[in-house]
């Protein structure tokens, strides 16, 4: 059946074969240096794509292409030293090893991989103390909170300096304020590293604080994959809108959407924003200042001027009106 | 009629019975009518054993082998040259083990000669002093456990040495110390196997099943045949019946390691190799060290059996006690036998429970502290007992080894007190005994006697598809079916009629016990710690009282049995009733129970499928018991096995006679385990 379907699956014709379709016709890119974040709820599809992509799972139909190169294809051997020096995983449940120390338990790959014992122990250091965990390099599993067992977890998957970083829910089992701890971490990590991620959760927000993109996930189908200032702007489906109505517009968008072209006869303030800073980081002082303020890009150039008029509108005007003028 | 409508399956009960007694009153007893007994069509089945028994140890496959003794090339069957090869590299095996215990020649005379020993009187290997072994196992149940261990391990080997049967212990322990690791080693092999291919697992199942079930008489038949007489012999059937419990404990194991951890190891680049030895089975640790700790209780059990194909040590002394009816020192053996048995046991539940808590950087002193410790103390010990030569200079070194039987003894003090026991309580025992036997045990043979055996499997088919449907009652009737077409369906009533009699009763004590000691958290504890230190007990232990009490009858049997039975049913109970979940009992106390009504309609129910398990469990402890006790002269199936043993075309009566008894179990099995499932999903335990 899936032969003859050359790769177009009808979910509604599998599933009268009595098949559950897991995924259906996820077809996406994600470039270097990209963070997608895959949102969905639970039976959503998410990990089951995740594990495809990762190949733990097989898929039945479709390409995965790494690099140019076919992960569907791979020899065994092929997928274990790609495992071994270009991807880590990090997942939900932490999975360390109980009978390994932090450092051994980070140490893992690398001694799979065949370095020698001290060069492993030596590089674990190096991670401990990326993720600040240094003076429980010896301690067990089990005698660490959840948020330093998923610190631990972190370390390993980055043991390799992978080029793809896998999070399976990394942060779901802990408690809301380690949660958003450990999110501050992961952009503080991400600003350093600067790896190409795919993220699982079922937490918008997370999503919508983490991702470079998001891809929305119901019943094995991707509803909308933007970035998130357009999610939220302009929902593809019923679906989407449920998630992205209750969402202050405020701490999606940028300067960028609401400013205005330079007009020669406007005076501007002294201040100076940055056209990709979040309205919510910076309304308040547009607010305060009496002329509009200059908007620049990267290169410090002026590329337009922010009115108040705008950002009160973004923050206190109707759902409606807003989508309508953008 | 309501309740019959409300319990359809009460109905479908009642109605069967009918059926039973229609079927009792209306079939005549008579030899020539087949729904009396049904015709022995399976006789034949052991002669088909034996025949091809003997054709593979003596007419399959002859090779050519090179005979040193006539110098010429001979013609001999493959199967017997193979058999011939593992028993003497067993022998070798056990016997270098022995050595290295108790000290002795052999060993190096198979790697010189006789006449180098001879010539050479500095070539033999010492023994290791009792001393050394002493304070060896002490340290090891310090290290395990702590003070309690440790001064249980202590007090045992000094009970050993002191008493004079440090010889035979240690012939005993050899033997374990041999067997267990050939069992781990297997066991584990086979259960990773399993683990990796459904199919096998669904293979070895049934395999395993019967092999935990068969009585370990019927072991010995075909072994002997196979491998002969003596301690390898002993080993090799040991290792048959440790094996599956490891098997079995390596695939739950295996099973139980979470499938992220699995998933990390896949994504950490672990090939096939490194992801079973580097993450499944240590993570899988405690259950695997579970399965030796079975393993190692499973062969000190045999050990005692394996007396009988000639295995050496206490269990030897101990069947002669038996025999010459020596009760004092049946008893000084039997503790011996106990204080080894739950010293193994602590000690590898102590493994199985420990974990490692080391901080990386310390130094080599104190990272291999115990060792070093040992090290000094062998080295103490051997100058001690060097020491001890001059000492004792005619006699015996007693730093050294204690001779056997040649320790402090009380085994006089013992056999007067059983004597006195004896003197005093004989017109009670003699009393109960009789009625026992007149009024309640002669009646319940004769009336098991008395099915016709098409209602006996109307019975316990009816029985099977009321609980579990046609599979069930498909399953139980074949067992039956089987039992009833060999020449020993009247045995095997016999059998069953002791089996129901002793689960009964072993049962309402067991529930009985276990319901009081389950109200009170300090009563559970002690009761299950006592449940647990009688478990470690091998189950002939339990024949040396009750023969002191009640002579050669049905009654000793069925009383060592319901001792050992009892236990299962104790612990199941106590265990069920405790496990009952808190928030049932809050929802109870909310809605204003009093304490009967609590355990009526709340714990009671809740139990039941694990007290059902129990049950199981009783019939199981309670056939090998009753097999056992053939050796106190029943006239039912473990007679027959018995008789076996020493007949020369022993191997098929053997095997088959086995098979029947563990098919009596393997159908009580079936049907109690279906019911127990049915009533867990029901109530939606796990």
């Amino acid at each position: 059946m899936l032969q003859g379907s050359k790769g177009n699956v009808d979910a509604k014709t599998f599933q009268d074969a009595g098949c559950i379709v897991g995924v259906n016709n996820a077809s996406f890119a994600v470039q270097k240096g990209d963070l997608l974040v895959v949102m969905g709820l639970s039976g959503s599809g998410k990990s089951t794509l995740l594990r495809c992509i990762s190949r733990l799972t097989d898929a039945t139909s479709g390409n995965i292409y790494i690099d140019g190169e076919d992960l569907l294809g791979m020899s065994n051997k092929k997928l274990i030293e790609l495992r071994r020096n270009k991807m880590g995983m990090v997942f939900q449940s932490f999975a360390l090893l109980p009978h390994k120390t932090v450092l051994e338990n980070i140490a893992f790959p690398l001694q799979m991989k065949g370095n020698s014992t001290e060069e492993s122990i030596k590089r674990a250091m190096e991670m401990v103390k990326l993720v600040v965990l240094d003076g429980r390099e010896n301690y067990f599993p089990r005698q660490l909170s959840g948020g330093q067992q998923q610190r631990v977890g972190i370390a390993r998957s980055l043991a390799v300096e992978p080029d793809i970083w896998f999070l399976d829910e990394p942060f779901s089992a802990l408690d809301p304020l380690i949660r958003k701890e450990m999110q501050d971490e992961f952009l503080r990590l991400q600003g350093v590293l600067k790896k190409t991620i795919l993220f699982i959760t079922h937490d918008f927000d997370e999503a919508l604080r983490l991702a470079d993109r998001i891809a929305i996930m119901k019943e094995g189908i991707i509803e909308q994959l933007d970035t998130p200032a357009n999610i939220v702007l302009n929902p593809a489906t019923e679906y989407v809108r449920k998630f992205t109505e209750d969402v202050p517009r405020e701490k999606v968008l940028k300067i960028e959407s609401v400013m205005d072209p330079i007009d020669s006869s406007e005076e501007l303030s002294d201040l100076q924003v940055s056209k990709d800073a979040i309205i919510e980081t910076v309304a308040e002082v547009v607010l305060n200042q009496q002329k509009p303020v200059a908007v620049t890009d990267a290169d410090n150039n002026v590329v337009g001027a922010v009115h108040s008029s705008k950002v009160i509108h973004v923050l206190f005007g109707s759902r409606a009106e807003t989508e309508n003028n953008d | 009629m309501n309740q019959l409508t409300n319990h359809p399956k009460l109905f479908q009960f009642v109605g069967l019975l009918v059926i039973f007694a229609l079927l009792c009153l209306f079939i005549n007893p008579s030899e020539n009518n087949i729904f009396w007994r049904f015709p022995s069509l399976i006789a034949g089945l052991p002669y088909l054993i034996n025949d091809s028994v003997e054709y593979l140890m003596f007419d399959w496959w002859p090779i050519q082998v090179y005979d040193p003794e006539i110098e010429e090339f001979e013609e001999k069957p493959l199967l017997q040259q193979v058999t011939r090869a593992i028993s003497a590299s067993i022998l070798f095996l056990i016997g270098l083990i022995r050595e290295i215990i108790m000290g002795g020649v052999k060993t190096i005379v198979t790697f010189t000669s006789w006449d180098f020993v001879s010539e050479n009187k500095w070539a033999r290997w010492p023994a290791l002093p009792w001393t050394v072994v002493a304070s060896g196992a002490i340290l090891l149940g310090y290290k395990l456990q702590g003070k309690g261990l440790a001064m249980l391990a202590g007090f045992s080997t000094i009970y050993i040495a002191v008493f004079g049967q440090w010889e035979p212990s240690m012939q005993t322990l050899s033997f374990v110390l041999f067997a267990a690791p050939v069992s781990f080693i297997l066991g584990l092999a086979l259960g990773i196997w399993a683990y990796k291919n459904r199919k096998v697992e669904l293979t070895l199942n049934p395999f395993l099943n019967v092999m935990q079930i068969m009585p370990h008489f019927s072991y010995l038949v075909p072994v002997m045949v196979f491998f002969g007489i003596g301690d390898h012999a002993g080993a090799i059937a040991t290792i048959i019946f440790a094996t599956p419990p490891m098997v079995r404990l390596t695939v739950l194991g295996l099973k139980r390691v979470s499938p992220e951890v699995l998933e990390a190891g896949m994504m950490s680049g672990c090939s096939n190799f490194q992801l079973m030895y580097k993450v499944l089975i240590p993570t899988a640790r405690r259950d695997i060290l579970i399965g030796v700790n079975q393993v190692i209780m499973q062969c000190l059990a045999m050990a005692v059996i394996a007396s009988f194909i000639g295995a050496k040590g206490l269990g030897f002394n101990l069947l002669l006690s038996l025999n010459g009816l020596r009760i004092g020192q049946a008893i000084e053996q039997g503790i011996c036998i106990v204080l080894i048995a739950v010293v193994l046991d602590r000690m590898s539940l102590a493994w199985a429970n420990k974990q490692t808590d080391y901080f990386a950087d310390l130094t080599f002193f104190k990272r291999h502290k115990y060792s070093l410790m040992f090290l000094v103390i062998v080295v103490a010990g051997i100058v001690l007992a060097y020491i001890g030569t001059f000492f004792f200079r005619e006699g015996f070194n007693y730093l050294y080894i204690v001779p056997h039987n040649k320790g402090i003894s009380i085994d006089d003090t013992l056999q007067n007190g059983v004597d006195w026991i004896w003197d005093t309580f004989f017109f009670t025992l003699k009393g109960f005994n009789v009625f026992l036997i007149q009024q309640i045990l002669m009646p319940m043979k004769a009336a098991y006697l008395s099915m016709p055996v098409v209602a006996t499997l109307a019975l316990t088919m009816g029985v099977g598809y009321i609980i579990g449907g046609i599979r069930s009652a498909a399953i139980v009737g074949g067992f039956i079916l089987f039992i009833a077409l060999t020449e020993w369906w009247d045995r095997a009533l016999i059998t069953m009629y002791l089996m129901s009699f002793a689960v009964i009763v072993s049962s309402i004590i067991g529930v009985t016990v276990g319901t009081l000691c389950a109200q009170n958290s300090y009563t559970a504890k002690f009761i299950l710690l006592v449940c647990d230190t009688f478990q470690t007990f091998p189950s002939f232990i339990y024949l040396i009282p009750v023969i002191m009490l009640f002579g050669v009858t049905d009654t000793s049997v069925l009383i060592a049995v319901i001792v050992y039975a009892t236990v299962p049913a104790t612990r199941y109970t106590v265990e069920g009733l405790r496990s009952v979940s808190p928030d049932l009992h809050d929802a109870g106390s909310m809605s204003g129970v009093n304490r009967l009504q609590r355990w009526i309609k709340i714990e009671l129910p809740m139990s039941f499928p694990h007290m059902a398990l129990g049950v199981n469990q009783t019939v199981v402890f309670a056939l090998s018991m009753i097999i056992i006790g053939a050796m106190i002269g029943t006239d039912d199936l473990g007679q027959f096995i018995l008789k076996a043993l020493s007949d020369k075309n022993g191997v098929g009566n053997g095997l088959t006679l086995g098979l029947c008894v563990a098919f009596i179990g393997l159908a009580a099995d079936q049907v109690i385990r279906t019911w127990a499932n049915e009533r867990k999903q029901i109530l939606d335990i796990s």
